[in-house]
């Protein structure tokens, strides 16, 4: 039996100020037959009740995979998480059984995908779905977990909820859908919500009133939410906090306001420039040089360095700071913000210690 | 979904009457005279002969005979074979015993199909995975016909497990045909089973069932299974229409008195009227059948509708 206390209102935990979520370390792998690909590679975040965390990256950068990891539904094999550790309201989630795990699943972290239609079961109706959550935990009746469904649909303004709570996935469009995910989610009052994509295939308008609702969600449950993301604009409105991956690690990390305005590590300040702004109208856009590492054979030193514009290589790097040999560690730049580069000070325009 | 299955009903009027026109005239254009046949040694008196001829419309071309065969159709009557007795009968007695080597063959099929498909689906790779792969492949690979002939010599006749030939035995004398009448199906619904299952494993939803904190159970048998079992459930349905019809080989084998032995015995013997019968009920069977599983889809699967 677990000893976590998962009854208890989200909400009254928010004032404590205790982190929700620690992620230490983190490191997770993909052992296949054609070799080792190292997906995540010592990720470190902390997240508190009523914070909004970003995670940034491209496609392979380890984003969605470290919230699999945390989640505990990767698939292993092949996946293997080969190091660090998962604290969840101080307890080690990697240390428990496959049971506890289960029961954390839902009432403690939730999460929501990128595709609503296909993470939708298609064969059963979307009132039995959400429905599930109270009988697979509360041993809820199929009727009252209806019931429940219907008032779930209802906060997360699914016009008439009570109507449609028969219908199956592909009968609602595509940002409702999200909303019947969203609904999911949120059933069991999590205390985490890790959304994965759950914008990026829908069309801006309905984006936008996606993420409206979870926002306002979050502000009545007071709920952590990890929101994994390549879209800057998205990460802009929502979160107070953004960490920058690439390779499968953290890059960068600080306010959401300080890394977009000032970026101190190249990909971060890459990032920035390939963004279209409204002043700068005619403008060329500034894409970031080659192609995105492979995980199974990542660059020695710092993993940015093949497409590094600050690069310092052999006799004018400083010492022990060559982008090909030393790996950056993840450090504090200026107050509030952490970079994995050896010249960020320069990237920022300060000067170096 | 009603006027759907009227319509697909109506069509097979036109089908059936094309299937038995198209056999009825493979059977016309058979060579040999059925009619000389019929007196074996001894032949038939010339009068004779003349006067069967004239009675069963041989001298006439084949759209007259195919014309009164018809005509008789609408009547109920399916007509007589050679010897007077009617066709309508032989289907009567027949029909059971194929009826019964078909259930037991879908029993095994369906039950003993499913079971390795899943087990094997769900642990992928482990030796029961690859026992399946290899059983299967080789049980697709042997023709039934040899196959029937091994069986019947290792467990009829060596191991004495169970009777050659014939139905004295009652239903124990189907299990051993009805086994050799489904292991090709067997194996291709034990395969399908482990690909759709492996498939679904991998699908998005089986990953938000996970993320919901679902027992293992329910993510298997109520995520997993379910959509896993349609392509399955649709294939067994159709393998009925085809059990029904197309167990010739081992209704001869095994000396089993159903309408696939009837209808190769028919074609030696040149009994149009009873392989026209026989072949148009096994299409008729094989229609019928596919129609309930195309209902039967739209049940299981929500987002298939008809009308």
């Amino acid at each position: 039996m677990t000893n976590l206390d998962l009854t208890k209102p989200t909400a009254e935990l928010a004032a404590q100020g205790t982190p929700l979520l620690e992620v230490d370390d983190l490191r997770v792998e993909f052992r296949t037959r054609s070799g080792v690909v190292k997906a995540v590679n010592g990720v470190s975040y902390s997240l508190g009740a009523g914070e909004t965390l970003a995670i940034l990256g491209e496609s392979g950068s380890g984003k969605s995979v470290s919230a699999q990891a945390i989640m505990g539904i990767l698939e292993t094999p092949p996946a293997v998480i080969s190091g660090g550790g998962i604290w969840f309201q101080g307890r080690n989630v990697l240390e428990m059984s496959a049971e506890d795990q289960r029961r954390i699943r839902g009432p403690g972290i939730s999460m929501i995908f990128q595709d609503a239609l296909s993470s939708l079961n298609p064969v059963y109706s979307v009132g039995f779905q959400i429905g599930e959550m109270f009988r697979a935990h509360r041993g809820m009746s199929r009727k009252a977990a209806r019931a429940k469904a219907v008032e779930l649909m209802d906060r997360v303004r699914i016009p008439a909820a009570a109507r449609r709570v028969d219908d199956y996935p592909h009968q609602f469009s595509g940002g409702m859908r999200q909303r019947v995910m969203i609904a999911m989610a949120i059933a069991l009052d999590p205390r985490i919500l890790i959304a994965d994509e759950p914008t990026t295939a829908l069309d801006v308008t309905v984006q936008a009133q996606v993420m409206d609702l979870l926002k306002d969600l979050q502000q009545e449950t007071g709920m952590g939410l990890i929101l994994i993301t390549h879209d800057l604009g998205v990460v802009n409105e929502v979160a107070d906090d953004v960490a920058v991956m690439y390779a499968g690690e953290i890059v960068e990390r600080g306010t959401v306001d300080d890394v977009f305005s000032r970026p101190s590590h190249p990909y971060t300040d890459g990032l920035m420039s390939s963004v279209p702004q409204v002043e700068a109208k005619g403008g060329r856009l500034r894409p970031i040089v080659g192609q995105p590492p492979n995980l199974a054979d990542i660059p020695s030193g710092c993993p940015f360095h093949p497409r590094c514009s600050h690069r310092r290589l052999g006799a004018e790097a400083a010492p022990g700071r060559e982008c090909s040999t030393d790996v950056p560690p993840l450090r504090l730049v200026v107050p509030g913000r952490e970079a994995a580069c050896h010249y960020s000070e320069e990237v920022l325009g300060v000067r170096a210690p | 979904m009603g006027r759907y299955v009227a319509r697909r009903l109506l069509l097979t009027i036109p089908v059936l009457l094309g299937a038995s026109f198209l056999i009825f005239a493979m059977v016309y254009a058979l060579p040999g005279d059925p009619i000389r046949a019929l007196g074996g040694d001894r032949p038939l008196s010339p009068a004779v002969i003349a006067e069967l001829r004239e009675r069963f419309h041989l001298n006439d071309p084949l759209y007259v005979q195919y014309w009164e065969y018809v005509k008789g159709l609408f009547q109920g009557d399916l007509g007589t074979d050679f010897r007077g007795r009617p066709v309508l009968d032989t289907i009567e007695r027949t029909l059971p015993v194929t009826v019964k080597l078909a259930l037991v063959a879908i029993v095994f099929e369906a039950v003993i199909g499913l079971v390795a498909g899943v087990l094997a689906g769900i642990r992928r790779n482990s030796f029961f995975d690859n026992l399946v792969l290899v059983s299967t492949t080789l049980v697709v690979s042997i023709p039934i016909l040899v196959l029937a002939f091994f069986a019947q010599l290792l467990f009829g006749l060596r191991l004495q497990w169970f009777p050659i030939a014939g139905t004295n035995e009652g239903l124990y004398s189907y299990l051993l045909p009805g086994l050799v009448l489904a292991s090709g199906s067997l194996a291709y619904v034990a395969r399908l089973t482990r690909t759709s299952l492996a498939e679904n494993l991998r699908a998005d939803y089986v990953r938000t069932a996970r993320a919901k904190g679902l027992p293992n159970r329910t993510v298997i048998v109520r995520h997993t299974l379910r959509n896993s079992l349609i392509p399955v459930v649709t294939y067994i349905g159709a393998d009925i229409g085809t059990l029904l019809g197309g167990a010739i080989v081992t209704e001869t084998v095994f000396n089993l008195p159903g309408i696939g032995r009837e209808v190769f015995n028919s074609i030696r013997s040149q009994e149009g009227a009873v392989v026209v019968g026989i072949v148009t009920l096994m299409v008729f069977f094989f229609i019928f059948f596919n129609l309930v599983v195309d209902v039967l889809y739209a049940v299981l699967d929500p987002r298939i509708r008809y009308d």
